[in-house]
């Protein structure tokens, strides 16, 4: 049984709602055709629905902070693993230095 | 009687639910380790677009609402558990369940329907996340109903009732994890 001091009444079947239109949202997102708009609606509609979820089902929003605090932390370790790395993944070339290229892209067949 | 382990929570949190907090923490190193590497290869390797026009958005999507429905009915059993009422809380936990077969059925008809395409894990480095990143989400919806099913068993008894709650928790990860990996493995074309 929940230990929880309170819990708010939550309307859970009216989130979910809220959930299933942004869902929709990112869908169509790509049949606008315009590539900023698909990645903003489908990144943005994504972190909005994971914290609705965290908020509402996970009930996170009435758990002491050190919870979320907890888990906090180990998306900033992300982004440090992000900051760290990305440098070297993501660029190809420098003012003084050329990466070999080691991958070997083998295209996978045309689609039947 | 509970386990004293239980019911103690000198935390301010109940041990069995800092427990899953904890779990948690740990799922999201391995889920961002992995979707952060994935993410800048991608951004590395723009051409990636061209195989990632092959995944199915529309099975990917359906399996984004299974996955939602199946959060709703984890949290409405966790308010039925709360209430008191474990043979509800059970039949929510059965239906949650059901949602994760659902969704590994459905995935397994897109893989199938990919791997005879020809992608497979070993075509390039974006298959490879691919698989990689939705078969470890699969195997924790795996692990999810197999737990639920168990915690089921138990609440429609009225047993051990606090257990409902963990599972939901659990369970709502592997849904927030899955709402991160749609749009990076389907809408991001």
């Amino acid at each position: 049984m929940s230990e929880h001091a309170e819990h708010p009444e939550v309307n859970y079947v009216k989130i979910w709602a809220i959930l299933l239109a942004l869902l929709a949202v990112s869908i169509a997102g790509p049949f606008l055709g315009i590539q900023v708009v698909t990645l903003l609606t489908a990144f943005g509609i994504a972190i909005v629905k994971a914290y609705l979820v965290a908020k509402n089902f996970m009930h996170l929003n009435i758990e002491p902070r050190y919870a979320v605090y907890l888990l906090v932390t180990m998306l900033v370790f992300m982004l440090l693993l992000f900051a760290g790395s990305a440098p070297d993944v993501m660029k190809h070339e420098g003012a003084n230095w050329i990466k070999p290229r080691v991958e070997v892209e083998t295209q996978a067949p045309a689609h039947h | 009687m509970r386990p004293i382990a239980n019911t103690r929570s000198a935390a301010g949190i109940p041990t069995g639910r800092l427990a899953v907090w904890w779990v948690l923490a740990s799922e999201i190193v391995i889920f961002g380790g992995l979707l952060v590497s994935y993410i800048m290869h991608r951004i590395g390797h723009p051409e990636w677009a061209d195989q990632a026009i092959h995944t199915n958005v529309w099975l990917g999507g359906t399996n984004t609402f299974v996955l939602l429905t199946s959060s709703l009915s984890a949290v409405l059993a966790h308010k039925a558990a709360a209430a008191g009422d474990g043979p509800k809380a059970a039949r929510l936990l059965y239906f949650t369940s059901g949602g994760a077969l659902a969704f590994l059925i459905i995935k397994g008809f897109e893989w199938t329907s990919e791997i005879s395409a020809g992608y497979t894990i070993t075509s390039n480095t974006f298959w490879s996340f691919y698989y990689t990143a939705a078969g470890l989400h699969a195997l924790h919806v795996i692990a999810g109903a197999f737990i639920m099913l168990i915690v089921a068993q138990t609440a429609k008894r009225n047993l051990e009732l606090h257990r409902v709650e963990l599972i939901g928790i659990y369970w709502h990860f592997v849904d927030i994890v899955w709402i991160f990996l749609f749009p990076l493995l389907y809408i991001a074309k």
